[in-house]
């Protein structure tokens, strides 16, 4: 985004690094946790570095890791979150881990979310032309599956719609039981949506709402770039900006902001 | 009895064991050890109407798609990793580019149990992945069913045995005992599920090795038809202790195969005018097989198998 480089000249920080650090602030001290790339996992490393020095990662080839890698990572199989992991076990070891319900927290980004947090990486559309996507991968899984899911995604009107064509990952369907009925655990669902433009909870409806705004950011700007009438919290806060220490453990690891433009 | 050899050059590993319309596994082991050189093979040798099964790949089945070898398509997720969509796949679900192709969504950990049912030889395995999700409702090797024990929906996944497991492994014997580490994915549960299994890897070392550190073999060779020695085989994935993720190949290829017809050149100068890997390693050029080299080498503690 063009407003990334005045916002780090001005403010000291890109929305990337406070997405991360917002993101960071999902993961509690000593949760487990379904890490995913790019920007989750740079938050998972702060977390670790900060508020969260217990925290486990998990990675879907198998990997259990206690301290993150230290270098820049273009996929979870690159050999530097090999080495030094605390195990290499199976596909299977970490899902059964995921299905028994011990997973407290995944990070998921899409194409598309909607107004009940569910989520499309399958078909896309441009144009009213269909775009086929590269598809689940483990994100159904763990929108499934884990305790919360943490959703990052750069804020559009097209990629915040009011329902999305293709549910990948199921959040909470139509709204409040849809899940139970679904057969889903009952300790499951999404927990946030974190924006370039704002933090979205949830209700006991299973309805979407602005729960915080980014330091900049008004709330009409999140209205108009948002795909249906969203729910505003009555108590709106502004989000934390990073703190000089998640700065600098997120630059330590991407000091070019490759990830965090 | 000493044990036949497995040894096969890869063309003819992939000619007498890969026929035209067989399900092969690859990429087993997620974003590392994918086998690109027996892909690039089942190229050059015009296979067609395979089915493809795999958790991803990475861009070893956008290739295969593009080329012309694939009807069907089983996996969780089909793209390039570190760059984005693939953009053979979505000619081909797009617009049947270069033809049609027939795609069965999985999720990871369902394709995961598809593999583990093969390998116990159980028709399905029940999980609770997928369920709410149109993947449930498309692939209809996914079906609700009730819990006979604790009266709940599930989801019975539907056993796969492919026909060939091609898997890229640091080290084998000649007969296929093969040790894996690192990145393990599905391997182990693909390799028996699979009716038989072709082994690529770096080295070829003595049964005493395979046998020195037992908990290693991931594939034990009585399952194995092929050993093929193809070092570097696996580029540009990594292959843990051996070399790294060529991570500017997986963005060239985003842009050079944005276009239909600069898919093709790719293809006529990695694969079709490159016929073995020797002329690959040339056109990679030395500086940069060089710096995919092991920098620093790693090694684990011995284990003490005594007694």
């Amino acid at each position: 985004m063009a407003r990334s480089e005045t916002d780090l000249a001005t403010q000291g920080y890109t929305f990337s690094e406070l997405m991360v650090a917002a993101a960071a602030r999902e993961i509690a001290d000593g949760e487990l946790v379904f890490v995913g790339m790019r920007l989750p996992m740079l938050a998972f490393l702060v977390a670790r570095r900060t508020h969260a020095p217990g925290a486990v990662g998990l990675f879907e080839n198998g990997v259990l890791r206690e301290n993150p890698a230290t270098e820049l990572l273009y996929t979870m199989g690159d050999p530097p979150n090999l080495r030094g992991a605390t195990q290499c076990g199976s596909m299977l070891d970490v899902m059964g881990l995921l299905q028994q319900g011990r997973v407290d927290v995944g990070f998921l980004g899409a194409a598309e979310v909607d107004r009940f947090g569910n989520l499309n990486t399958t078909w896309g559309h441009r144009n009213k032309e269909m775009q086929r996507l590269p598809g689940s991968g483990g994100a159904g899984d763990i929108a499934c599956l884990a305790r919360r899911t943490v959703v990052l995604l750069a804020h559009d009107r097209a990629r915040l719609c009011d329902r999305v064509g293709h549910i990948t990952s199921p959040g909470f369907g139509t709204g409040e039981g849809w899940r139970r009925a679904q057969g889903l655990p009952a300790a499951s669902g999404p927990s946030a949506i974190i924006t370039t433009l704002c933090v979205l909870r949830f209700g006991h409806d299973g309805e979407a709402h602005v729960a915080s705004v980014h330091p900049g950011v008004s709330v009409e700007e999140v209205l108009a770039n948002t795909g249906w009438t969203l729910r505003v919290a009555d108590e709106l806060i502004e989000t934390s900006p990073p703190s000089h220490e998640e700065l600098r453990v997120m630059r330590e690891l991407d000091p070019n902001h490759f990830w965090t433009r | 009895m000493t044990a036949e050899s497995k040894l096969l050059t890869l063309r003819d590993a992939i000619s007498r064991h890969v026929p035209s319309g067989s399900m092969v596994l690859l990429g087993a082991q997620l974003e590392q050890m994918i086998p690109f050189a027996a892909g690039h093979e089942m190229i050059r040798q015009s296979r067609r109407d395979l089915t493809l099964v795999g958790p991803i790949s990475d861009i070893l089945f956008d290739q295969m798609i593009g080329a012309g070898c694939v009807s069907r398509v089983m996996a969780a997720w089909v793209g390039n990793v570190s760059a984005g969509v693939g953009y053979c796949f979505r000619r081909a679900v797009e617009r049947s580019i270069p033809r049609r192709l027939e795609v069965v969504d999985y999720s990871n950990f369902t394709m995961a149990l598809a593999l583990h049912a093969g390998a116990l030889g159980v028709p399905f395995l029940p999980t609770y992945a997928t369920l709410g999700s149109d993947l449930l409702k498309k692939n209809g090797n996914l079906r609700e069913f009730s819990s006979p024990v604790s009266e709940e929906k599930m989801v019975a996944v539907r056993a796969l045995r492919p026909d060939v497991a091609i898997l890229h492994v640091q080290r084998s014997d000649a007969q296929g005992n093969a040790h894996i580490w690192g990145s393990l994915g599905v391997a182990a549960d693909g390799a028996r599920a699979a009716r038989k299994i072709i082994v690529v890897a770096e080295e070829i070392v003595e049964p005493s090795v395979i046998a020195s550190d037992p908990n290693r073999t991931l594939v034990p060779g009585f399952l194995v038809a092929a050993v093929v020695h193809e070092p570097g085989g696996a580029h540009p994935s990594p292959v843990q202790g051996y070399y790294g993720r060529d991570h500017a190949f997986f963005a060239e290829y985003h842009e050079q195969t944005r276009r239909l017809e600069d898919f093709e050149d790719w293809l006529a100068r990695w694969v079709v005018q490159a016929t073995d890997r020797g002329d690959y390693w040339k056109q990679l050029g030395p500086g940069r097989v060089e710096n995919l080299a092991v920098k620093e080498h790693a090694l684990s503690a011995p284990a003490d198998f005594g007694y």
